[in-house]
């Protein structure tokens, strides 16, 4: 019978049915970072287990990691004393720490794909949402809360139901200036921030077809801001290309094998689908939000809803959204002013996003008074964009460039908003107060629309630059 | 599972917590994330949008102090996988959610805490919060045997997923015990997938 690559991952990966529709599912790979798994380890402890496979886990640190000195101790006493209990809990329980010292320290989505521990018909699980990223490879990927990563440390198992798989094609060939991130903002546009509740996103289609692996990661890495539990292109040529000779992929013969399972892994032509959905790729144009959900965006071409033109459920949440960003109904978009400009983090922190947003900038200077923070989403990002020149057309525009972490993502480092500052950011969430500041407020859009940003002063239609 | 662990009712107090896409940052920020122990996280649930509202939120209404149970709306604790969320809310005092949707991550977290998250239809959600908010101190009871959510308004069905509602209602929320009982059965799923051994030829 014609299976989806959901399908396939799923039923290879099944210990045991449980009662009541879970499933007992092998994780093929573990990821860990120092934020949510400090109370997995210890009640791991307190339950007297040990890890079940220490080498199916490989862990990092990013998400309070400083990007202006990464020197030991950390600045921030609390900040040293979650590293070092990460330390701690890989050397007790022969866990492979990549930390400063390693030179493959980054964002835990940015170091498994680049190493080549992520790989096609794989299950991997991480306690981080954005573990959805992985699916660019054709893996199933699940973020996790603490309890499950406890669950995953002392049994290499998850017990989780299988999502429906709603397969997303988009058609046709994206315009000049227009980038993964607005395929994916367009997704969640058009099929709200829960539409994927109880499902996997399959996205295809000649749009995904024409991507890098980096780019599929941007749109995977989102799934989750579209409510769904995992994201995945079916793996192809471009994915086995990616993966060949880095440092965890199998090596010689064993690779030729490995893309045999990988190719078998990939859905069916005939495979059913609990939904279908079709987006025209040559219809997306730049898009930026403008509220305080991820579905709450326009094209830079539009103009900002007034809340009688929404749907009645989605009408208080854009009345909400406008009152809180202080942005007026019916007022384009582009024009509005910011304060601050960042790129990085694992949804746009890979070489590609950099390469992007420095053509940006290698056309002018940051406008006065904008903050700007550009981090390299690892060690290996940060050295192929030195390699390059990055960091100095960065510098030369005027933009701060900073070392590897997840930055202004998330405000759990000192790089955070201040007061009400508005953001161009290339992150994920413009959830209220996300930046780290409860009353900032965050504009996401891709990282080629940031450095325009930044260079204007103003939202602005890159489109017109390039 | 020891038969202590059987989550079947909850009893107590509703809150009303209104609004759509409230999501995890908002519940828990991200500065409280920086611990290694969830203690104390309690005092921290909604703490900016708690100060933006100067002591009008719900959290912080005394008409709703002691509730048991937290009455939100569609997609609740969307956004970030952190436990911290819920751990927050039931520190705080809640040991249910009743709303519209939850976050699929947010919903999984709840059940490995043996908190349970039941939905009902918007309109009856809406008489619900209607009801709570004009009487506060009115006993709600959430049956899971039943599947009821009884109140003034008599007894409103809710739905929750059937494999959450067995682990609360059998105490087998702990997942660790449940996937520890596989035993073998591990090591053989591992065996049969060929990128565990490298693709070893």
């Amino acid at each position: 019978m014609a299976k989806t690559l959901l399908d396939k991952v799923w039923d290879a990966h099944t210990v045991r049915e449980l009662p009541g529709g879970q499933t007992q599912l092998f994780i093929g790979l573990h990821l860990i970072h120092e934020v949510t798994s400090p109370q997995a380890f210890a009640a791991l402890a307190e339950a007297g287990l040990r890890v079940r496979f220490p080498g199916r886990t490989f862990a990092t640190v990013d998400h309070i990691i400083p990007t202006d000195s990464q020197k030991r101790p950390l600045a921030d006493p609390l900040a040293e004393e979650m590293l070092q209990h990460l330390e701690r809990n890989c050397a007790t329980h022969g866990i492979a720490f990549f930390g400063p010292g390693s030179g493959r320290q980054g964002i835990v989505h940015v170091i498994g794909p680049e190493l080549g521990l992520t790989q096609p018909g794989m299950t991997i699980a991480c306690g981080d949402s954005h573990t959805s990223t992985h699916g660019a490879f054709g893996a199933v990927a699940f973020g996790i809360g603490t309890s499950q990563v406890r669950d995953v440390l002392a049994t290499q198992c998850l017990a989780i139901a299988r999502p429906k798989v709603r397969r997303i094609e988009v058609t046709g060939k994206l315009a000049p200036g227009v980038y993964a991130k607005d395929v994916i903002l367009a997704i969640i546009r058009r099929l709200g921030v829960k539409g994927g509740i109880g499902y996997a996103y399959e996205y295809a289609g000649p749009v995904l077809e024409a991507m890098t692996l980096e780019e599929r990661m941007t749109v995977c890495n989102m799934s989750i801001e579209g409510g769904a539990r995992c994201g995945y292109v079916n793996p192809d040529e471009t994915t086995f290309a990616y993966l060949r000779g880095r440092p965890y992929a199998p090596q010689g013969d064993a690779f030729e094998r490995a893309v045999a399972w990988w190719r078998s892994m990939a859905s069916d032509p005939d495979a059913p689908y609990a939904d279908r959905v079709e987006l025209d790729g040559a219809r997306i144009a730049p898009t930026v939000t403008y509220g305080i959900t991820p579905g709450q965006s326009v094209g830079v071409d539009e103009r900002i809803p007034h809340p009688s033109e929404v749907p009645d459920e989605e009408r208080a949440g854009v009345e909400e959204a406008l009152a809180f960003m202080g942005l007026e109904p019916g007022q384009p978009i582009a024009g509005t002013r910011i304060d601050v400009a960042f790129i990085g983090s694992c949804t746009n922190g890979r070489i590609s996003d950099l390469r992007e947003a420095a053509r940006v900038a290698k056309l002018g200077k940051v406008a006065p008074g904008v903050r700007t923070f550009v981090v390299p989403g690892s060690q290996e990002v940060a050295r192929q964009a030195e390699a390059e020149g990055l960091p100095e057309i960065f510098r030369a525009a005027g933009f701060d460039w900073r070392e590897p972490g997840c930055s202004m993502c998330l405000a759990m480092n000192p790089d955070k908003l201040r007061g009400r500052e508005l953001c161009a950011s290339t992150s994920n969430r413009n959830f209220k107060g996300r930046q780290g500041s409860p009353t900032g407020r965050t504009l996401l859009m891709s990282p080629a629309m940031v450095a325009a940003a930044a260079i204007k002063g103003h939202v602005v239609d890159v489109r017109e630059m390039l | 599972m020891a038969s202590d662990a059987r989550v079947t009712r909850v009893e107590g107090r509703g809150c009303v917590l209104r609004g759509d896409d409230i999501d995890t940052d908002r519940i828990i920020p991200a500065r409280f994330l920086r611990c290694v122990t969830f203690d104390g996280i309690g005092a921290h649930a909604f703490e900016d949008d708690r100060r933006q509202a100067k002591g009008d939120h719900p959290l912080d209404d005394p008409r709703f102090a002691g509730a048991k149970i937290l009455i939100v709306g569609r997609n609740f604790g969307c956004g970030s996988s952190r436990e911290h969320a819920p751990q927050a809310l039931w520190r705080f005092g809640f040991q249910a959610f009743v709303g519209e949707s939850f976050a699929e991550i947010f919903f999984g977290n709840c059940v490995a805490l043996g908190l349970p998250c039941v939905t009902l239809p918007r309109p009856e959600l809406e008489r619900l919060m209607e009801s709570v908010d004009l009487d506060p101190q009115q006993p709600l009871v959430l049956d899971l045997e039943k599947g009821t959510l009884t109140s003034k308004l008599g007894a409103q069905a809710i739905a929750m997923p059937e494999g959450a509602r067995r682990q609360l209602l059998e105490g087998s929320w702990d997942a660790t015990a449940v996937l520890l009982g596989a035993g073998d059965a591990i090591e053989a799923t591992a065996r049969r997938l060929p990128y565990v051994a490298g693709f070893a030829g």
